[in-house]
């Protein structure tokens, strides 16, 4: 099996759904001669040629509402957001149209689409080169939002998001991009949308998470085993719909959750699963439910001691797991 | 293209024809106003009414092949609507939320949702949110090599939205089968032409993307109709997208929740009742001996007839059942 990395999968995804299925396309900003900023359609253009790979002018807005428009008339587009935070200007595309298309219509059209974007930080971004956009989206029924954090993940998710009927918002975290390798088979596969994975089982506490912060999380469990605390990860991979019966089962198993997430912590994706867990296996429980999230700043400084502070990492990680083991 | 450019027709409008489309107006002015009516009655919660847009509707869908191209519609389009097939029961259903409204379930506000069979969608309230969405089909059009046209109506209201020049930006770059069919009545709810814009014309803006732009009479319907025949040849031939602003007349407040004597003079609308579509058409008709008293009158109950038989049955129809209320928000 070979090895390859997340932006690797990606790719791979695309231009394998791309040549089994003419009704799939590509378009966004630079993803044509350019590649893509983070080269994700490298190459495409030559295979493909400019009518499937549509490098599109500035204007997010359209870039949502003409792929909106092409789905519900036949076409299967993947359209590319250069970085999450350019994301907003889609919002009444994604959140205000493609989700109600099915309803609004009792189900005469559909959008199967998918509107693709790297986000995250960690990586000297800024503000507005790291946020992370998830919450927004997956507040909204209609809408499927997938946030892979390994090679194999990010490939088989991709590849059925791309097959599904449905508005999938697919967010990848940049700094996995490059730095996040894995064994990926040749062989053709998919993953089901809203499956969570158990990454990394265990019995004494666990993690939920998703994105990036699974290899934080694996890193700290790591040292959390070398003082005799057994962890289990579970990476959500789907953010909506979210795999209940998966978040229960590992609860039920602990007895202890710690919900570890780069997002702004308030009202975000752990305020959710949080009060499933409540709801579903509170008798379950023997700590309170903890999050760990992004702070109450509306995103990620430039300045790295500043940038630091947003930031979670396997040391933070490390504090909280040790503080809910002990409780 | 220069604005006030009348397009030069490639195809004559044919006597029946224009009879055909007359008794069109005519039923659709009937249906409007029993259903301005059903809202004074608290039978119809809203309704934006089409009165004075008829003549552009009409004229514009009958340069179309219907069922094949596709039109984009907004909230005022009632003549699109019944032009492309639906029945004025249909319809009513909507403005009265009953089952077997065919555009959504009677889930949207009224004439919204989509019926894929005669190629209209009314996906939104957001103005202009649909402009993109056109431009859209029209690169399904032009990626799978069929020779559909697309058409988004849309208001003077929503020509200012961000949506629309971005929609036509694109659409003229890839040279896409669509034609953006302005239906210009002067006012954005209360705010006039000249609190919109500082140019005078929609048409004009076409030339800065690189496509034709038409200002025209939308209340002469063989106006509307040969400009719109140009515009759809155009789109087939692969030579792009075409502006056309109809200017058109609103008779009514925006909606049945407006009051437009706020913002605007009884003889301001007086003077527009003299550009009334229905009366031009009819006029014409007589003046060509192709209309008389006798089938005029004909016309005119019959088309009372049908909406009389079609209120009926609609406010006897049932209420949705809500057994469906959680269907379609997924594939299932």
């Amino acid at each position: 099996m070979p090895v390859i990395t997340v932006l690797e999968a990606i790719r791979d995804a695309m231009r394998e759904e791309m040549r089994k299925d003419e009704r799939v396309f590509v378009m966004g900003e630079d993803i044509g001669a350019r590649g893509g900023v983070f080269l994700a359609t490298d190459g495409f253009l030559s295979e493909f040629g400019e009518e499937r790979v549509i490098d599109t002018p500035l204007a997010e807005s359209s870039i949502a509402g003409i792929a909106l428009g092409s789905a519900m008339s036949g076409l299967r587009p993947i359209a590319e957001i250069e970085f999450a935070d350019f994301i907003w200007p889609t919002i009444n595309q994604i959140v205000g149209e493609a989700s109600k298309v099915r309803y609004g219509t009792e189900g005469k059209l559909q959008a199967p689409m998918v509107l693709r974007a790297p986000q995250g930080g960690g990586v000297r971004g800024a503000l507005y080169h790291s946020q992370s956009v998830e919450a927004l989206f997956a507040h909204t029924p209609g809408l499927k939002v997938v946030t892979p954090s390994t090679p194999y993940d990010a490939k088989g998710l991709l590849k059925a998001s791309i097959r599904d009927d449905d508005p999938v918002i697919f967010l990848e975290h940049k700094r996995t991009y490059r730095l996040v390798k894995g064994m990926v088979p040749e062989e053709e596969y998919t993953i089901p949308i809203g499956k969570a994975d158990i990454k990394q089982s265990g019995d004494d506490l666990s993690i939920i998470t998703y994105g990036l912060m699974v290899h934080h999380c694996l890193e700290a469990a790591q040292l959390a085993a070398s003082k005799n605390i057994s962890v289990e990860i579970l990476d959500l991979r789907t953010v909506r719909p979210l795999d209940v019966e998966s978040i229960i089962g590992t609860v039920e198993k602990t007895g202890k959750v710690l919900i570890v997430y780069e997002d702004n912590q308030a009202l975000g994706i752990g305020s959710e699963v949080s009060a499933l867990i409540s709801e579903h296996a509170f008798e379950y429980l023997d700590a309170p439910v903890v999050r760990l999230g992004g702070p109450e700043v509306p995103a990620m400084p430039f300045s790295p001691p500043l940038e630091n502070m947003f930031m979670i990492d396997t040391e933070k990680i490390s504090t909280a797991i040790n503080k809910l083991a002990e409780y | 293209m220069a604005k006030n450019t009348k397009a030069q027709s490639n195809k004559e409008i044919q006597n029946d024809q224009l009879l055909d489309m007359y008794s069109e107006m005519v039923l659709c002015r009937t249906l409007d106003e029993r259903i301005w009516m059903l809202n004074r009655q608290g039978k119809a919660a809203i309704v934006a009414s089409s009165q004075g847009h008829e003549a552009g509707q009409i004229g514009s869908v009958a340069a179309l092949r219907k069922g094949y191209d596709q039109c984009y519609i907004y909230y005022r389009d009632l003549a699109v609507l019944l032009t492309l097939g639906l029945t004025p029961a249909e319809i009513i259903k909507g403005f009265v939320a009953k089952e077997g409204e065919p555009l959504s379930g009677a889930r949207q506000f009224p004439t919204h949702g989509a019926h894929p069979e005669y190629g209209v969608i009314n996906l939104s309230n957001v103005i202009a949110t649909h402009i993109p969405q056109a431009v859209g089909a029209a690169l399904t059009a032009k990626m799978k090599k069929e020779d559909r046209v697309i058409v988004a109506y849309f208001g003077d209201g929503a020509s200012s939205a961000g949506d629309c020049h971005e929609a036509m930006n694109f659409a003229a770059i890839h040279k896409l089968p669509i034609i953006f069919f302005c239906e210009n009545n002067g006012y954005a709810i209360s705010v006039p032409l000249s609190k919109q814009m500082a140019v005078d014309s929609v048409a004009s803006r076409a030339e800065g993307y690189g496509m034709p732009g038409i200002e025209i009479d939308g209340c002469d319907i063989v106006t509307v109709y040969e400009t719109t025949v140009e515009a759809v040849s155009r789109a087939r031939a692969g030579l792009g997208p075409t502006l056309i602003e109809a200017n058109v007349e609103r008779y009514l407040p925006h909606t049945s929740d407006d009051d437009d004597s706020i913002y605007r003079s009884a003889e301001e609308i007086e003077e527009a009742k003299k550009r009334d579509p229905l009366q031009l058409l009819s006029k014409q008709l007589f003046e060509l001996n192709i209309l008389d008293e006798k089938e005029d009158n004909a016309i005119r109950e019959n088309a009372k007839n049908i909406v009389n038989m079609a209120t009926e049955e609609a406010e006897n129809a049932p209420y949705p059942e809500t057994t469906d209320f959680h269907k379609h928000v997924y594939s299932e």
